[in-house]
């Protein structure tokens, strides 16, 4: 008895889990946007300007990482995947698996920053001494080995503060300055977001660390960087347009596909002057200088 | 449960109870059945998702020695990933081991004073707060360990980076005793008063009386405390995430960054492509803490049970 009874209402609950997902927005459309944590402050700025321009558009805007935003966007659980690196050959051949084949759109550049604690004296750094400190097999594991004298740092020990190693950000670092078959040195502090990486910094004067621009406080000291021994630039919007910094990167959006209606409507206001000035004031490079006043 | 009825009650009366609250029992007994044999399902259903997702890569590339041995986890490398999952394996362990340095003397001390000496309001006062503790999320466990405890480290052991094991430790030390402080407290309390009056009436003073009859009385619920506190050490993700360093590492003193095993799951899975080798691995890594928790709260239980017997 007291089974049956057990049963007849396991089914039914089973048989009324839940169905009815579509709850009707009410004629609004809702544009899914997922992805990259560096351009998550910008694209929440989007969208929150879009929703003045056009009421009828919400976009829905989280973050998670480069990631995580191209694959919900080949599982066709969001519309446009924000992405701090270019998608990988893997990722290209699972979406068009999908039977999606994904379009690339630059919507502005970030300039990697190298952070240094305000104490730090280095006011510059080569491309091959960061690749020494930071790389597998990189000679350089103390700061007297640059002849760099750091006060409060008796230990003299370089503290490598780095990204998680699904990053965007520590991709594009490893390709750029260790290059592509060279792997990070292991010990590294894996910092789980760019502001840690700041944080951790400010309050370590030992520290080297890099992260985006945009996350940049008046707490830490970006030295300049030199590329093969050209001329030394420092970090900042006008060095990323003018594309004369080393290790500017570009910020892509993807979609699935050519998009159409309320989607291309988006893309194409971000890539407009109001839209590329809105990237411009939250500390990134806008694609093309933008006439913003 | 029976159901008797009386011959006297006329049928009718004996229908309309089985309309009503005959029905009403018999729902309520579904429910408290479902949501018993529920936590057995979910248990089931949670081991089997992570061994299938950890399967492929246990069958393949995964190399036991590698993974055992091997201090170097570097698994999105592009030419040559390699699963060493030992300097994981030490890092939880040695932040859990000072975690329980830090948590035993503290948790064992609370749990004596609120037990036996504290009285009234002190008494109630104080388990409240001990319980108020226990409720902190672990994000601003890490937050404090993060940017107030890094600095302070520096500070004074005079050391480059205040992220380290001793920080996670301390922090980890002070999530766990709040729970062993409660289990500990219900062990001592569960001595039976006779034991401390009996005791008491030998001429024993009031510490003879804890130290050589309540403690070894109840030292089964400790073993307990101490054994939850441990298994808590090894699942906590987001503190050590933060307080660590996050640090591929095998550690030589308390002042080296390490990374335990949760984080290294926590950072890394919400970014790996669904069914790669990095994901399988990490859920292998699941695999591994899943059994070792499982072990420490399964020798828990039976520790406990063990008062129960006897």
């Amino acid at each position: 008895m007291n089974k049956t009874w057990a049963l007849v209402v396991l089914i039914a609950v089973v048989a009324c889990g839940p169905r009815n997902q579509d709850g009707g927005s009410g004629g609004r459309t809702v544009i899914q946007n997922k992805g990259s944590d560096t351009l998550v402050n910008v694209a929440q700025a989007w969208a929150e300007q879009y929703k003045e321009i056009n009421p009828n558009v919400a976009v829905a805007v989280t973050g998670g990482g480069s990631g995580t935003g191209i694959s919900a966007m080949i599982n066709g659980t969001v519309d446009i995947a924000n992405a701090s690196r270019k998608m990988k050959d893997k990722e290209i051949e699972l979406a068009q698996s999908h039977g999606i084949e994904p379009v690339k759109w630059t919507v502005g550049y970030d300039a990697l920053a190298v952070f240094v604690h305000p104490d730090n004296p280095a006011d510059s750094f080569a491309l091959e001494q960061l690749a020494e400190i930071y790389g597998e097999g990189g000679e350089v594991d103390t700061w007297d080995q640059l002849e760099i004298e750091i006060p409060g740092c008796d230990s003299n020990e370089i503290v490598r503060v780095s990204r998680q190693n699904n990053s965007g950000t520590y991709v594009y670092f490893k390709e750029t300055v260790l290059g592509k078959r060279r792997d990070y040195k292991l010990g590294s502090r894996d910092m789980h977001g760019s502001k840690d990486v700041v944080d951790l910094v400010h309050n370590t004067p030992c520290a080297i660390g890099y992260s985006g621009l945009a996350y940049a406080t008046h707490e830490v000291k970006m030295p300049c960087i030199e590329a093969n021994a050209g001329e030394c630039i420092a970090p900042s919007v006008e060095t990323a347009i003018d594309r004369t910094y080393p290790i500017a990167r570009p910020l892509f959006m993807y979609t699935a596909g050519q998009p159409t209606g309320a989607i291309k409507d988006y893309l194409d206001w971000i890539l407009s002057d109001e839209g590329q000035c809105i990237i411009q004031s939250k500390g990134y490079a806008p694609v093309q200088p933008a006439d913003c006043g | 449960m029976s159901r008797v009825t009386p011959a006297s009650i006329p049928d009718t009366q004996v229908m309309d109870r089985r309309n009503l609250d005959w029905y009403v029992d018999k729902a309520v007994q579904v429910l408290v059945f479902v949501g018993g044999v529920s936590a057995i399902l979910f248990i089931i259903g949670i081991f089997v998702f992570i061994t299938k997702e950890g399967f492929g890569f246990l069958t393949t590339t995964f190399d036991a020695q590698e993974f055992f041995t091997s201090p170097r986890w570097r698994p999105t490398s592009e030419h040559n990933p390699t699963y060493g999952a030992l300097a994981l394996i030490v890092g939880t362990a040695s932040v859990t081991g000072l975690a329980m340095l830090v948590a035993v003397p503290f948790s064992l001390g609370a749990a004596i004073y609120i037990g036996e000496f504290a009285t009234g309001k002190t008494r109630e006062a104080l388990k409240v707060l001990v319980e108020l503790l226990a409720a902190i999320p672990s994000v601003v466990w890490g937050f404090i360990g993060l940017s107030m405890m890094n600095p302070l480290i520096i500070k004074l052991f005079n050391v480059p980076v205040g992220l380290n094991v001793l920080n996670a430790g301390v922090i980890l030390g002070l999530m766990a005793a709040p729970i062993m402080t409660t289990i500990a407290e219900d062990s001592l309390k569960a001595v039976p008063d006779g034991y401390r009056e009996a005791a008491e009436a030998l001429g024993a003073t009031r510490w003879q009386v804890i130290f050589k009859v309540v403690l070894p009385a109840a030292k089964n619920g400790l073993v307990a405390a101490v054994l939850l506190g441990v298994g808590r050490g090894f699942g906590e993700t987001m503190a050590v995430l933060m307080a660590s360093g996050h640090s591929i590492n095998l550690p030589t003193s308390i002042f080296d960054s390490v990374r335990a095993l949760t984080a290294t799951i926590a950072a890394e899975l919400g970014e790996t492509a669904v069914g790669s080798d990095h994901y399988r691995a990490l859920f292998t890594l699941g695999i591994f803490l899943f059994l070792i928790t499982f072990l420490i709260n399964l020798t828990a239980d039976l520790v406990v049970r063990g008062i129960r017997k006897k």
